[in-house]
């Protein structure tokens, strides 16, 4: 609305502006070079502070001739300082100032600059690169290109508190990947910065502080060797200890235990150390109360659910900590009614960081909840807090809606939470919904929470079933990312398990014997895994695994002998005999073994193998085939005795006694009940 | 409770007693503002404010149960000594869970006094606990509110008052469990409570360190109460904020006599000095020969600058002989040092710095040496030892400068900042702005050997602390040792001291008749002259009043009362600000503002 009533007035007023302007550019250009320096003065302290006229003299072109000056090594070294603070001021301007300025590849030009001995012209330029770096319109790879760059910076870190200041300022601003944190360090960052956390001044202790938040993050290099730094004889973990004490700024505590916060997740620092534990999970906590600005509050729960989502200790001792869980109720209470009726400016400010502040809360609820059972119950017991989670799942915000799915996700773990609160608030719906279109990241989570409500105890399963969530989960198994392809098999899985035939049926026929195929040659191991689940679980039950292998039986045996020739895991191996032990148990669908003699060997040798749980599962499968009440059971026992399976079953009966571990005791009375059978 | 006192006189086993003197430390360090001769901290269980089933052990700090335990009705309570004193601020203690004993019913909190001990803390009114079996908080009421977790054996379990906003919080293993109480009443006493067999715990009030970093949390408070008292909104305008700030200053110089220091601030500041130069002067040249122990000489000046003014003040005038006597004694005073072998007023080296320094809170080192480390500024004796100043050796230790004589070079007055802190490199400097720097006492005329070892010709700030570390404490017994003697060890000074002290007790007498009896008088000059009964005066019980340290009370009360004879105020503004804002956050602690506690004035002063 303010631009449209100013867009003719500024059309007007530019022409005389421009007038003006044009005089300090012209001035630029006098062949007295007492006179441009008097020029690029008077244009200086025309600028301060006034966006119009740094908008101005850009267009005018005033920009490449102050390069131009300042490159110049005919201009005096004052001249030249001039021009730098002058670009400086530019700088300070709006993001389309700075766009301009590195159009006219100021960046080179002030990093040559650098090289110049003089002190003054040399703060002067940081001090513009600095304003040019910090702005997110600037591509950081733009510090990168010259390799004598950042040693060069490095170098300069010792010349004044100035220099000291924005350089770090630079760095932590140009650190966004494991590249950049591997120059940096490969160039001496932790060595040159460290001593200035003890700086006398406060601005440098903070950037050099931010530079190590940015270079520890995910970083275990960098982390390992942070642990190990003195400064002045102290470690430099207890310095930040020591900066997160409660009568430091609010900015320094915060920014410090980032930096813990960092190095204990890069492996750094153990998460039970007492500067974790006493100090770092604490001061976090702190930053999530009430009396913190919003963006200290998101900051700190964002960092917080970062450090325990790992650590189930940590999720304990920080849902204790301070009222942690009430506390975050408070972060969806923004913008709060008071404040619109009483402040617009206020609600202007509530209303920017309302989103940031509710996706912080889910993800810290999420890391609360992610392993402890007692910790879930307080979190759903909060006020609202399943209704929260409903109408974050369709916010708008797409950061928003990943962070409170990631929370249900958490939730989702607890097998009380499935039977009770979440089928109260039939979170299925929206969740449903969320699948529906969604980006990749959101899709994961969203999914690995269907699983979770897809789980036979849970009283979601069905009306999600009626929804026809079969065909969207057949698709997730198409995924190109390995993660979607899981999800999308495991809930399957879980759909199967004790389903009636129609279900089953029906899974077989979304998905397709072919796709199911080729699920059990996926290189994700996970992916077969899960699908050798779900093959399982459809195969329950006479009837149903009679039907399956009449229409599918060669597909499957073909499947089944494929991966126990292959290179496999135990764990893949055991489940894929089971399918066979289940095969065995259909009245059918046994002779699609008894008549594969191949395959009689296989389950043979299986239960010689070194590998208990496999020797359990070809037995298993063994006393299905032979079960005596059956028809046929005699020819069955005849074939086997002929092949030498009693011999093998005689040998486990004996070789186990109850004394031994579970497993290979089980095996024993496997065996004798398969004996038994004979001996009937 | 056994252990009240400052633990100074505790006899025995040197491990308790470091112990002790560590727990003394810690208190101190927690809660300077509180004064435990008027508000005892809690430091052990009340023997006498429990339930009968509640046993206690271990110096009072352990407590068990020993009743039934058959239902609540058996539960059963203990008090600390003593309430929670507001000056705390923040007040903090622990319990460690020693063992959870049959179920764990155990309250941790606190109550007012008088509160019924068969019960568990947080059941009745003024009462408030936190329970090991359920977690809950219980405030003055029979059901609790959910708050935190459960603890049991191996748990230590905190307690924190906050007395700024009289709220309280728990902790568990040194994890903070967020606020449990709000709106707490005044003189609250730390409290547990036990209800099944088995229930033991520790109490822990300071005598070990905590779990929970209590320290961190109250610095917390403490920037806060600093930013709340930097940010304190001031009607006026910011001129007239200087210009109080400058006449302060200024009365201050004036008042201490630092005359040239005085005159160039005013200068400076363009600020207005009411007293005449001259009287400075004449002020300041009084307080110098008191504090050099030159009581007759001073007494002399005074009746001749101010006749009058010690008729008028028949006390001060006997306090000022009596401190002459004792000054006899010391062999400082003219009338006895003009029988030494030197001559008498060649010797102007004076023990301490000529004007009263104020001081600054207990924590300044030099406050307890006698020397002139504390004495730091401006006025200073014209004539030192030349040992000490090369360049003025023609004035040798026998070119006599009477007293009367003591004239004050302004040579260097124009910039009387910068000389003091130069003023050792130049060595002509006399001028009263410069500082005294002489930490020995001359007892006679031998102190040249004395001298000799601390002085020279350059002096820095370090040698400063130097030379003050080596007169720390042993300021007379050092030098008593060899060459200490009654008057100087003359005996017609002796005799001549004699001689005073009878006139002193007529004098005494005299006020006796005029005035009535006066037994501060009787006891100053019993002190005086218990100090003849002994061999070596200098250490005996009575010694003190020999220390040059003494004679700052009666500089700067014969001072007050010359400024009030002019009309001028006693006391510097400066000094009655402070002393006011001293006074008001003793005020604020016995009003119970926990606030007081971070308002330390010697925290604003460096």
């Amino acid at each position: 609305m303010a631009c449209m009533l100013e867009a003719p007035l500024r059309i007007s007023v530019l022409s005389e502006v421009t007038a003006t302007s044009r005089h300090y550019v012209d001035r630029l250009f006098d062949p007295d070079p007492q006179k441009v320096l008097q020029g690029v003065i008077d244009m200086k302290n025309a600028v301060i502070g006034n966006n119009k006229q740094k908008a101005n003299l850009i267009v005018l072109g005033a920009v490449p001739r102050l390069l131009y000056l300042l490159q110049q090594p005919s201009s005096s070294l004052e001249l030249r300082t001039e021009c730098a603070v002058v670009l400086g001021s530019l700088a300070m301007g709006t993001e389309n100032n700075i766009k301009s300025l590195v159009d006219c590849h100021i960046i080179p030009a002030l990093l040559q600059g650098l090289l110049c001995q003089d002190l003054c012209f040399i703060e002067a330029c940081l001090r513009c690169l600095r304003t040019v770096f910090i702005s997110p319109v600037t591509p950081v790879q733009l510090l990168y290109p010259d390799p004598t760059v950042i040693p060069h910076l490095m170098s300069l870190l010792s010349r004044s508190q100035r220099t000291q200041e924005y350089i770090t300022q630079i760095f932590s601003h140009c650190c966004k990947t494991p590249e950049h944190q591997t120059i940096l360090y490969n160039h001496g960052a932790i060595q040159n910065i460290a001593p200035l956390l003890n700086s006398p001044s406060y601005k440098v202790q903070m950037q050099a502080l931010k530079c190590f938040s940015v270079l520890a993050y995910e970083n275990a290099q960098v982390s390992m060797t942070l642990v190990n730094v003195l400064v002045d004889g102290e470690l430099l973990s207890q310095v930040f200890v020591r900066m997160m004490q409660r009568d430091r700024p609010i900015e320094m505590q915060l920014t410090a235990a980032k930096c813990l916060t960092y190095m204990c997740r890069a492996g750094a620092i153990r998460t039970d150390d007492t500067c974790i534990v006493l100090k770092t999970l604490p001061c976090l906590v702190r930053m999530c109360s009430k009396e913190r600005l919003l963006e200290e509050r998101v900051e700190g729960a964002e960092t917080l659910a970062y450090l325990m989502e790992p650590d189930v200790e940590l999720q304990r001792i920080a849902s204790v900590t301070d009222h942690l869980v009430a506390m975050l109720a408070d972060y969806f209470k923004y913008p709060s009614s008071v404040s619109a009726i009483a402040d617009i400016k206020r609600l202007d400010h509530d209303l920017k960081h309302a989103h940031e502040l509710r996706q912080a809360a889910f993800k810290l609820y999420a890391s609360l909840g992610a392993n402890d059972e007692d910790v879930r119950k307080k979190i759903t017991e909060t006020e609202n807090m399943m209704d929260r989670i409903v109408s974050g799942l369709s916010e708008s915000s797409i950061k928003v809606r990943l962070a409170a799915v990631r929370c249900l996700h958490s939730l989702s773990r607890s097998v009380q939470q499935l039977r009770t609160s979440f089928h109260d608030h039939a979170v299925w719906k929206p969740l449903m919904k969320l699948l529906q279109n969604a980006p990749d990241e959101v899709l994961v989570m969203a999914s690995s929470t269907l699983c979770n409500l897809l789980l036979e105890f849970s009283p979601s399963k069905e009306p999600i079933l009626e929804s026809g969530v079969i065909e969207l989960l057949c698709s997730l198994t198409q995924s190109d990312s390995p993660a979607l392809r899981v999800n999308g098999i495991w809930a399957l899985m879980n759909m199967a398990f004790q389903a009636d035939q129609k279900v089953k049926v029906e899974i077989v026929r979304a998905l397709g014997t072919e796709q199911l195929f080729r699920l059990l040659s996926d290189p994700d191991a996970n992916v077969l895994m899960k699908t050798l689940g779900l093959l399982r679980n459809l195969l329950s039950t006479r009837p149903h695994i009679d039907q399956i292998m009449s229409s599918h039986g060669k597909q499957i045996m073909q499947a089944v002998t494929l991966i126990l020739e292959g290179e496999h895991s135990i764990e893949v191996k055991e489940q894929t005999l089971c399918i066979l032990a289940n095969i065995a148990d259909g009245n059918t669908a046994k002779e699609l073994i008894m008549t594969n003699d191949d395959m009689l060997q296989k389950i043979k040798s299986y239960m010689g193998h070194s590998n208990v749980k496999l020797q359990l599962a070809a037995t298993f499968c063994v006393s299905n085939l032979i079960w005596n009440e059956e028809d046929g059971s005699q020819e069955r026992q005849d074939k086997l005795r002929e092949m030498g399976f009693v011999d093998i079953l005689h040998k486990l009966t004996q070789a186990s006694d109850p004394s031994l571990c579970d497993s290979l005791f089980l095996l024993s009375s496997r065996a004798k009940t398969a004996m038994q059978q004979y001996l009937a | 409770m056994a252990e009240l006192g400052a633990g100074s006189l505790q006899v025995g086993d040197p491990a308790f007693n470091y112990q002790e003197r560590e727990f003394n430390e810690r208190l101190k360090r927690l809660y300077p503002a509180v004064n435990e001769e008027e508000t005892p901290l809690p430091r052990s269980w009340s023997p006498k404010d429990k339930y009968s089933y509640i046993g206690l052990s271990q110096n009072n700090l352990r407590v068990h149960y020993k009743g039934h335990g058959k239902n609540h009705k058996d539960a059963a309570s203990v008090r600390a000594a003593h309430p929670i004193p507001a000056a705390c601020g923040i007040y903090y203690f622990e319990v460690k869970i020693v063992s959870k004993g049959r179920d764990g019913y155990m309250g941790i909190g606190l109550s007012a006094q008088g509160v019924n001990m068969n019960r568990l803390p947080g059941w009745d009114k003024h009462s408030y606990g936190y329970h090991g079996d359920d977690g809950h908080s219980f405030c003055s009421s029979g059901t609790g509110q959910p708050y935190g977790p459960t603890f049991t054996t191996g748990d230590v379990i905190g307690c924190c008052v906050n007395l700024i906003n009289n709220t309280c919080f728990y902790t568990k293993n040194g994890h903070s469990l967020g606020v449990a109480f709000t709106d707490l009443p005044p003189n609250l006493y730390p409290t547990v409570g036990l209800q099944t067999p088995g229930e033991i715990v520790d109490a822990n009030f300071g005598q070990h360190p905590f779990v929970f970093d209590i320290e961190d949390y109250m610095s917390e408070w403490r920037a806060k109460i600093h930013s709340m008292i930097a940010r304190f909104p001031v009607g006026e305008r910011l001129g007239e904020w200087q210009a109080v700030l400058h006449n302060m200053v200024s009365s201050y110089l004036v008042h201490h006599g630092y005359c040239a220091t005085a005159m160039a601030f005013a200068r400076t500041t363009e600020t207005i000095i009411q007293e005449e130069q001259s009287s400075i002067k004449n002020r300041q040249r009084i307080q110098k020969l008191v504090l050099a122990g030159r009581l007759g000489e001073a007494i002399d000046a005074t009746q001749e600058l101010y006749p009058g003014l010690l008729e008028r003040n028949p006390n001060l005038l006997f306090m000022l002989k009596c401190r002459q006597f004792v000054e006899m004694v010391n062999g400082t005073d003219s009338e006895v040092r003009c029988f030494g072998t030197r001559s008498p007023k060649s010797q102007n080296s004076y023990p301490s710095s000529p004007s009263l320094s104020p001081r600054h809170g207990a924590t300044n080192p030099h406050l307890h040496t006698t020397d002139s480390p504390t004495c730091s500024n401006g006025v200073t004796s014209k004539n030192k030892s030349n040992s000490k100043y090369p360049g003025v050796s023609s004035a040798s230790s026998s070119s006599s400068s009477s007293p009367s004589s003591v004239n004050y070079s302004e040579s260097n007055s124009t910039d009387s900042t910068k000389s003091q802190a130069h003023s050792g490199t130049s060595n002509q400097e006399t001028s009263d702005s410069e500082m005294e720097i002489e930490a020995e006492h001359y007892t006679n005329g031998l102190a040249d050997a004395s001298s000799a070892r601390i002085v020279n010709g350059t002096y820095k700030h370090e040698e400063i602390l130097q030379t003050d570390g080596h007169g720390l404490g042993n300021g007379l017994a050092e030098d008593g040792s060899t060459s200490r003697q009654l008057c100087g060890g003359n005996l017609a000074a002796t005799e001549r001291m004699i001689q005073f002290g009878r006139e002193l007790q007529a004098l005494n007498e005299q006020l006796c008749r005029d005035y009535g009896k006066n037994p501060t008088h009787k006891k100053m000059l019993q002190d005086a002259f218990s100090l003849l009964a002994y061999a070596d005066p200098w250490n005996c019980p009575v010694g003190q009043q020999l220390d040059p340290t003494q004679r700052e009370s009666i500089c700067s009360a014969l001072n007050s009362a010359i400024l009030e004879s002019q009309n001028l105020p006693k006391q510097p503004p400066l000094m009655l600000a402070l002393a006011q804002a001293n006074e008001c956050v003793q005020l604020m602690a016995r009003v119970r503002a926990g606030s007081c506690s971070f308002a330390r004035i010697d925290s604003f002063l460096h």
